[in-house]
């Protein structure tokens, strides 16, 4: 099984969130950028993938030079190689575009994707991918075993959750449940060492056009202040978020 | 040209989400100039739209239950039909499953979370969340065909006083590639997704045996209980309940967080909530500066307290 793990560039989820460039372009200033963290659940189970059935497992980015320094994490964590396709980000479609032809060229049976990278929060690329490349797709994924050619998921739902039976070639969207928190691989020296000499494959991008245009980027107004309310008051507090914030 | 919007509904009754977006899809039908089509599944009532701005309902009786593949291709049936050209979808798990096959469908640019109607219409121009709720951006869609993905309560019903005509609607159904074997949906309890208000504990109430405040706390509201990411990684509570920026997203009226320290990643998924109040014994908690209104206690003295407060309000006011 030929399994590839789209792994988004983002920034530290402690980072402050700035804009440049006449807010329209986040500012990178002091920004750590980390795998996301979606991804990061299904690169482990890819790993589980690959020691118990053999699979290989590439890893795949469409982004500039820097991030190949994510990339690197995910070879070392444990992937064979790594293809960066060489564009900055536009959109979720043109992402999505290049990823497929990624997908067709490399004859990929399962690519496993984040439900949505935190920086964007698109939440389109692994759907738009699984429509371009004829693929079966699974979102919301916190579960998921494949047997010969016929995968078994568990989807989250509004609520609760579902089993899935379908088949490969299949795209996942996928979340912590994937794996558990605890199951999460950090790097060790060993790892960071091959990581050096496996391949990382500079692809050239198809050039296609973005649909969408982002003009301008805002920040929330600021809030107000607390109130306070003393624990003798709690009638206080009920009569405020009746009356005041009319929520109860 | 018309506007699109594909209202959900469970076991026949439209979910809250598709009154929203009906509601919401009206007033960009307005901005346009143009007349507001909505495409249900299975609705018993499909004419109740009218009331949310729904000129025509395109009823499908035809599909079996949902699969995002097969509704996908039935909403892209109906946009050609009704030659929309704005077409508009919730965030329910169920939406943004389906919303992406149906970009591609409809070779439509596609914004999800968004949280406005639209700042122009031409260019096509929307308010997006970003960054986990921490920024907003404006996005302009360059597609003839425009799809939407509307943040859930950033728009809120909107009554009308109009009628909707219905129609059965039959699309060519697809064959589906994805099977159900099992659903595993608890059917009492109020959902993360849907609540109002929302009861969620941290890693302050100390144990699992300790969660029967926060139960009774979101009984009395008609709550859902949610909690932090290290309370569902402890096993205290279960995984689903796992709410901020690698869980589940809360845009509930009223947020309550008990023994929560307000971590940024906590933050960042909750912060769509409208009102904010946090129950935490350190009045330094980052919590606190993130909140509309806050008690510095002890959960196990503020909680009890608060639900017979609570009580004896709701019998008052019954
Ligand atoms: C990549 C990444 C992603 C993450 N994603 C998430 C996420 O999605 N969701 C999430 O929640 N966290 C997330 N976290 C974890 C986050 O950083 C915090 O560790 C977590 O939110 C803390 O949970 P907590 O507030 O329950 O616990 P703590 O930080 O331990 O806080 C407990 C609070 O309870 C208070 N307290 C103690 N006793 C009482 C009492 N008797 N009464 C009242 N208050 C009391 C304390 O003052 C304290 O403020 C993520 C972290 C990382 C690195």
């Amino acid at each position: 099984m030929k399994i590839l793990v789209c792994i988004s560039h983002v920034p530290d989820t402690t980072s402050k969130i700035n804009f440049a460039e006449g807010d329209t372009k986040f500012d990178t200033n002091g920004v750590q950028f980390v795998i996301n963290p979606n991804d990061e659940f299904g690169l482990t189970r890819a790993m589980w993938f690959k020691e118990k059935q053999g699979a290989s497992v590439d890893v795949v980015n469409v982004g500039g030079p820097e991030t190949e320094s994510t990339l690197r994490k995910a070879l070392a964590i444990g992937a064979d190689g790594a293809i960066r396709v060489n564009t900055q980000p536009m959109d979720g479609l043109q992402v999505a575009k290049e990823l497929a032809k990624v997908v067709q060229d490399g004859a990929y049976d399962l690519v496993i994707a984040g439900r949505e990278s935190i920086d964007y929060n698109g939440g389109m690329v692994p759907g738009m991918l699984a429509n371009l490349s004829g693929s079966n797709f699974i979102n919301n994924c916190i579960g998921l075993e494949i047997e010969g050619n016929q995968a078994t998921a568990i989807r989250e739902i509004d609520g609760g959750k579902e089993t899935l039976s379908t088949q490969l070639p299949l795209v996942i969207g996928g979340q912590k449940g994937l794996v558990e928190e605890s199951d999460l691989r950090i790097p060790n020296m060993r790892g960071i060492m091959m990581a050096r000499k496996k391949p990382l494959n500079v692809l050239e991008p198809l050039n296609t056009e973005a649909s969408t245009t982002t003009n301008r980027f805002v920040k929330p107004a600021p809030k107000g202040a607390v109130k306070l309310v003393d624990i003798d008051h709690l009638d206080d507090l009920v009569n405020m978020l009746h009356t005041e914030a009319k929520v109860i | 040209m018309s506007v699109l919007v594909y209202t959900e509904s469970q076991e026949g009754q439209f979910k809250k989400v598709a009154l929203e977006v009906a509601s919401y899809g009206k007033a960009v039908a307005e901005q346009l100039g143009t007349t507001l089509t909505a495409l249900a599944f299975s609705a018993n009532d499909p004419s109740q739209l009218g009331n949310y701005g729904v000129d025509k309902v395109l009823n499908v009786t035809s599909a079996s239950r949902f699969d995002a593949k097969v509704y996908a291709n039935a909403i892209k049936q109906a946009a050609e039909k009704e030659n929309a050209k704005v077409v508009i979808v919730s965030s329910s798990a169920d939406s943004k499953y389906l919303a992406p096959l149906l970009a591609i469908e409809l070779d439509a640019a596609y914004a999800s979370n968004v949280v406005a109607t639209p700042t122009e219409v031409s260019p096509f121009t929307v308010k997006r969340s970003a960054f986990t709720n921490k920024a907003f951006s404006f996005t302009s869609l360059n597609t003839d065909v425009k799809l939407i993905g509307l943040s859930k309560n950033a728009y809120g019903l909107v009554e009308n006083s109009g009628s909707a005509t219905t129609e059965d609607f039959s699309p060519t159904l697809l064959d589906s590639n994805v099977e159900v074997k099992s659903v595993d949906r608890s059917t009492d309890k109020v959902t993360i997704a849907d609540a109002e208000i929302v009861v969620s504990g941290g890693r302050g109430l100390k144990g699992p045996e300790n969660w029967g405040i926060i139960e009774e706390l979101a009984e009395v509201l008609g709550a859902a209980t949610a909690c932090s990411k290290p309370v569902s990684d402890l096993g205290w509570r279960p995984h689903s309940e796992h709410v901020g920026q690698t869980g589940k997203p809360v845009a509930s009226n009223l947020y309550i967080a008990v023994g929560i320290s307000g971590a940024i990643q906590h933050l960042a998924g909750i912060n769509a909530s409208k009102v904010k109040l946090v129950i935490n014994t350190d009045p330094e908690a980052p919590f606190f500066k993130a909140a509309d209104y806050g008690v510095v206690g002890d959960a196990f003295e503020v909680v009890p307290i608060l639900i017979e407060k609570l009580k004896e309000f709701k019998s008052q006011n019954a």
